[in-house]
């Protein structure tokens, strides 16, 4: 339990809500007081988070700071929120992300309705987020993934570029597709459960997860509706189309924000619900979880080669990388778990500084294809290095946070998932042949007459991208702390996995107080 | 048989209370209205509501007494009095007075700012009332024909308009038929079972094996009880009223039958089926299965290529049915148990908040519609929010909570029926049912982007990438927009009475969604009735 008796996290979520209400009920046409007040309010929700993080047990493998009330007693439905190593990481990067997304970029407007809707969408957003993350109970988790397409789809439809409002719909109707069958699974696990051990109708996830015994036919099928809505949301090849769309049509807040914490909770869902639920099922439909991830990190490395565009470029991108992190989740060792952990966390920081970058080169030229960018490094060198320590961190370079996170899927994978993983490294080349190839056409050369004016990075931009670049080297070099609170939880959840399903851990390669760390620094010296 | 003449039977009046005030309410708008100088403007409106509102109140005491007493049966068995019929009789007094609200000021611009409108109005909600309480066959006739008959005159009540005219003639015929149906299987199942009291029914049942032959006049009865039902909840096959009636009604009578009259036919279709017919469970249950299967996929297909906002809700309310009959589905797998399972209570919550929800909207749509000069396409939203930003708020919440997105009681509305369908094991319905939700999404959705993105060309031609069979539709949609703010007025007026209406939905669909428990408790207690 945490320090304090401070409902920390009903905080966390509710914040971001008031904030949107306290915007709506401004004057439109008091553009700077609205922005001061989502500011203030998303401060208020990163400190909050910070705090979190300061006050976490790092030992503590269960849940934390757990806030538990009925909410529809008689349907067996509870407020019930925790947090744990798994996903600590990410409600601090959903916490922090949103004061700099709001800071670092001015909404591009198409429509001309001002900003107050704008910025209540993206703190309502703020919500539904930090509620997916630390839902203890399958009902509300359910809730707040559907809330965060409303003000997801508005955000892109409403700010978007020129295909919005069909990425947007395309967006919508994909994710909702999937819940639907999320939803009765939802409800069937809650039904079921109640026959198999738990004795109550309950949606209550930890009740579900330990007293519930599921017959194996019966898991596979629940777990079978988790897996559709949440492949939908990582996306998984082939339930991807969504993806490149709506990232590129998406305003660069919508795009840092969808990539960075929205696709996580797919990820997330598969870690929390599905490994926690369904252990059986999920070692039972390893194999073919497993190829659908390695063919995303294929697919989505060589379909990135061939972009024209910028910001499709690294949507394509997040499809490899998430077929990475999801490689780590279903290898089902401490080292691969925790590696895509880490990675989700990893790669909500490089690829979200990567489309605030490319929003900022469209903010000035106006344009992201990059046929017609060159030479930029030559006008604007800070802005390039900026850039080429994110895109490095995203190749995944050692000495970067990228690095730990790959390097730990890959060898925690190998002994359990060998060809699967033997393939998913070559994705670790072809990111380097996608995105150095796209650094070399638009940053290097001659700067040509429409690139010329290319403006230099300014104070308000450094100072939203520091933070970025301070945590890719910090975690970087040294990954111990952020490790250190992961590995208690993965290696509790495999521990679980392992007493309900055939699954065997294979002995740690390396054996330390903390796993994979030494690799990790040694490489670094 | 008593040979000293008829005795009648004792006669509790309080208990029928609600039913009484609206009857003599209604009887007595007419009279005094007939008899008096013209009534001060909105005067009617106010009468009507708070005869409504007495009825609801007098619903409530009796459903406390309910509470304490436990359920019975009133009339010589005729109406049932029980947590059931006081909901039903809730729901429909809470529509009627939000659609009186709504109706206010499109009755007076109409000319016809008299009592008789609204004396029509409270004799649909009697009908209403006695449908959700009747415990046998013939008093749910009766009430089934005020109603009908109500209503018919209604949706022809906008004298001027031809399409009004043409709806009601629609709804008349093909209501009248779908009655005499009714009526028939009324006959055959009291052919097949020897009464048309439901408590009697399931007696005689209960006490015997029965022959072949009855059974199949039973059964035969049941199949026609069940197309005069599904004609009345407007299920798929028997939709094709729906969408004409819809439309061509004033826009406050849609309102009306969206609202009282689907709680009505699902509080009839509740008492027939799951109360009355138990031991017939496993040949009706398998026709709702198909009826509510149809519903959902035709129901949200067709609303998504309709270029008319209420043929659009029309066939949306085709879907909310087949959500609706999930619940009757979920119901009949433990009919008659001891133990009911939640499928009527899943019903009754639904039909709660898809009342409030539809009135709502449609609320909405009349205040535009009338600005509009009575246009209802879709082009007749455009830019709404630029023109009232405070009701294009209210109508999105409003189809969001169609749409079923959390935090709204249409979230709530479609998980309980959801959860009962799924307790019932009846998985595959239930997924169908969330895959067509997300088709009628889409239809909100369009809905939605008219409202907020109408406004600028740049917008309206995006609806063309969205929609290409509405290219011209949309072009339209930026002209109207455009011409509207130059020849309307920047702003078109939000009656205040149809404003609080709008207001009290919208609060309601929020408040109740993000804390319905109150409402998920109430619900239970239904399954406790009586026969």
């Amino acid at each position: 339990m945490g320090a304090s008796e401070f409902p920390i996290l009903t905080a966390l979520v509710l914040t971001p809500a008031i904030g949107a209400l306290l915007v709506m009920l401004l004057d439109a046409r008091r553009t700077e007081l609205v922005k001061l007040t989502a500011l203030v309010t998303s401060v208020i929700t990163a400190a909050m988070s910070v705090w979190l993080l300061a006050s976490f047990e790092t030992s503590d493998a269960g849940f934390q700071f757990i806030s538990k009330h009925f909410w529809i007693e008689t349907w067996g439905i509870s407020w019930h929120l925790g947090v744990d190593g798994i996903s600590l990481f990410l409600v601090v990067l959903t916490g922090a992300l949103f004061p700099l997304a709001i800071v670092g970029v001015d909404p591009h407007e198409p429509t001309g309705s001002g900003n107050k809707r704008y910025f209540g969408w993206l703190l309502l957003l703020q919500t539904g987020v930090m509620g997916s993350f630390i839902s203890l109970d399958l009902f509300m988790f359910f809730i707040f993934f559907e809330l965060v397409l409303v003000p997801m789809y508005f955000l892109i439809a409403g700010w978007g570029y020129e295909n919005r409002v069909y990425a947007a719909t395309k967006f919508f109707v994909f994710t909702m597709a999937g819940s639907a069958f999320m939803f009765v699974s939802i409800i069937a696990t809650a039904f079921i459960g109640q026959r198999s051990g738990v004795g109550q109708v309950t949606f209550d996830l930890v009740m579900l997860a330990e007293q519930a015994d599921f017959a194996v036919s019966t898991g596979r099928w629940l777990f079978a509706g988790f897996a559709i809505a949440l492949a939908v949301k990582v996306p998984m090849i082939p339930l991807h189309t969504w993806l490149p769309d709506a990232h590129t049509q998406a305003p660069t807040v919508g795009s840092v924000v969808l990539a960075a914490v929205l696709l996580k909770m797919g990820t997330y869902g598969f870690v929390r619900f599905g490994l926690y639920l369904f252990p059986e099922a999920v070692w039972w439909s390893r194999p073919v979880l497993l190829t659908l991830a390695v063919i995303g990190v294929v697919y989505g490395a060589i379909v990135a080669t061939m972009q024209t565009d910028l910001k499709r470029l690294v949507a394509y991108s997040s499809i490899a990388h998430l077929g990475f992190i999801m490689l780590g989740v279903f290898a089902l060792t401490t080292q691969s778990l925790s590696g895509g952990v880490m990675q989700m966390v990893n790669h909500g920081i490089s690829t979200g500084a990567l489309f605030l970058l490319v929003g900022m080169i469209y903010e000035r030229r106006h344009t992201r294809q990059i046929s017609e960018l060159n030479g930029i490094q030559s006008v604007a060198p800070i802005f390039a290095g900026f850039f080429m320590v994110v895109m490095l961190s995203s190749i995944a370079v050692p000495g970067l946070n990228g690095f730990v996170g790959e390097f730990l899927i890959l060898i925690g994978s190998f002994p359990t998932a060998r060809w699967w993983t033997v393939v998913a490294t070559t994705g670790v080349i072809l990111a380097a042949v996608y995105l150095l190839w796209a650094y070399q056409r638009v940053f290097h050369g001659e700067a040509d007459e429409a690139n010329r004016g290319f403006a230099e990075l300014r104070l308000r931009e450094a100072a939203v991208l520091a933070p970025f670049v301070v945590v890719i080297v910090f975690t970087g070099l040294y990954p111990k702390p952020m490790l250190d609170r992961i590995e208690p939880a993965v290696d509790r959840l495999v521990a679980h996995v392992e007493e309900r399903s055939d699954y065997r851990a294979p002995e740690r390669v390396v054996v330390g107080e903390v796993s994979g760390t030494p690799d990790v620094t040694e490489s670094e010296d | 048989m008593p040979s000293d003449g008829f005795v009648g039977p004792e006669i509790e009046w309080f208990a029928l209370s609600p039913l009484i005030v609206l009857v003599v309410g209604a009887l007595m708008l007419l009279v005094v209205g007939a008899l008096t100088p013209r009534w001060p403007r909105g005067l009617s409106a106010v009468v009507a509501a708070s005869i409504a509102g007495a009825g609801g109140v007098l619903a409530i005491i009796n459903w406390t007494a309910i509470d304490d007493g436990g359920p019975r049966t009133l009339v010589a068995g005729a109406m049932a009095f029980d947590a059931l019929a006081q909901f039903i009789t809730v729901i429909i007094v809470a529509s009627l007075i939000l659609v009186v609200l709504v109706s206010d000021d499109e009755v007076r611009a109409s000319g016809a700012d008299e009592p008789e409108v609204y004396a029509l109005y409270l004799l649909a909600a009697a009908g209403g009332v006695v449908m959700g309480a009747a415990n046998d066959l013939i008093v749910l006739f009766i009430g089934l024909e005020s109603l009908s008959l109500a209503l018919y005159v209604l949706a022809a009540s906008a004298r001027r308009r031809r399409a009004s005219q043409e709806s009601g003639l629609k709804y008349f015929i093909l209501g009248g038929f779908a009655s005499a149906v009714f009526l028939y299987g009324i006959a055959l199942v009291y052919g097949g079972s020897g009464s048309t009291n439901l408590g009697q029914i399931i007696a005689g049942f209960q006490g015997s094996v029965t022959t072949g032959s009855s059974d199949a006049l039973t059964l035969a009865g049941i199949a026609l009880l069940l197309v005069g039902l599904g004609f009345k909840v407007g299920a798929v096959p028997f939709h094709q009223w729906v969408p004409d009636v819809y439309q061509g009604a004033p826009s406050p009578v849609t309102a009306l039958m969206g609202s009282v009259g689907k709680a009505a036919a699902f509080g009839a279709m509740l008492r027939v089926l799951v109360i009355g017919l138990p031991f017939f469970r496993d040949d009706w249950r398998p026709v709702i299965w198909v009826l509510a299967l149809a519903s959902l996929v035709v129901g949200p297909l067709l609303a998504a290529v309709q270029v008319d906002v209420k043929r659009m809700i029309a066939y949306s309310s085709v879907a909310h049915v087949g959500f609706m009959l999930i619940g009757v589905e979920a119901a009949g797998h433990r009919a008659g148990e001891t133990d009911p399972g939640s499928g009527m209570s899943a019903v009754v919550l639904y039909l709660l908040f898809y009342a409030i929800i539809t009135v709502g909207t449609l609320g909405v749509i009349t205040v535009v519609a009338r600005a509009a000069g009575g246009d209802t396409s879709l082009r007749s939203l455009a830019g709404l929010s630029s023109r009232r930003p405070a009701l294009a708020l209210g109508l999105t919440v409003l189809l969001l909570a169609q749409a079923g997105v959390p935090f709204t009681t249409g979230f709530v509305a479609k998980f309980s029926v959801i959860r009962a369908a799924v307790e019932a094991q009846s998985y595959a319905i239930a997924i169908i049912a969330m895959v067509a939700a997300i088709v009628a999404a889409f239809v909100y959705l369009r809905i939605m982007i008219t409202v907020w993105m109408g406004a600028d060309s740049e917008a309206a031609a995006m609806l063309v990438g969205l929609e290409v069979s509405d290219a011209a539709d949309a072009a339209d949609a930026a002209a109207a927009a455009a011409g509207g703010d130059a020849g309307r007025g920047a702003r078109l007026a939000v009656p205040s009475a149809a404003g609080v209406a709008v207001f009290v939905a919208v609060v309601f669909t929020v408040v109740f969604g993000v804390e319905p428990v109150w409402f998920v408790d109430l619900a239970q207690t239904v399954t406790e009735y009586a026969r």
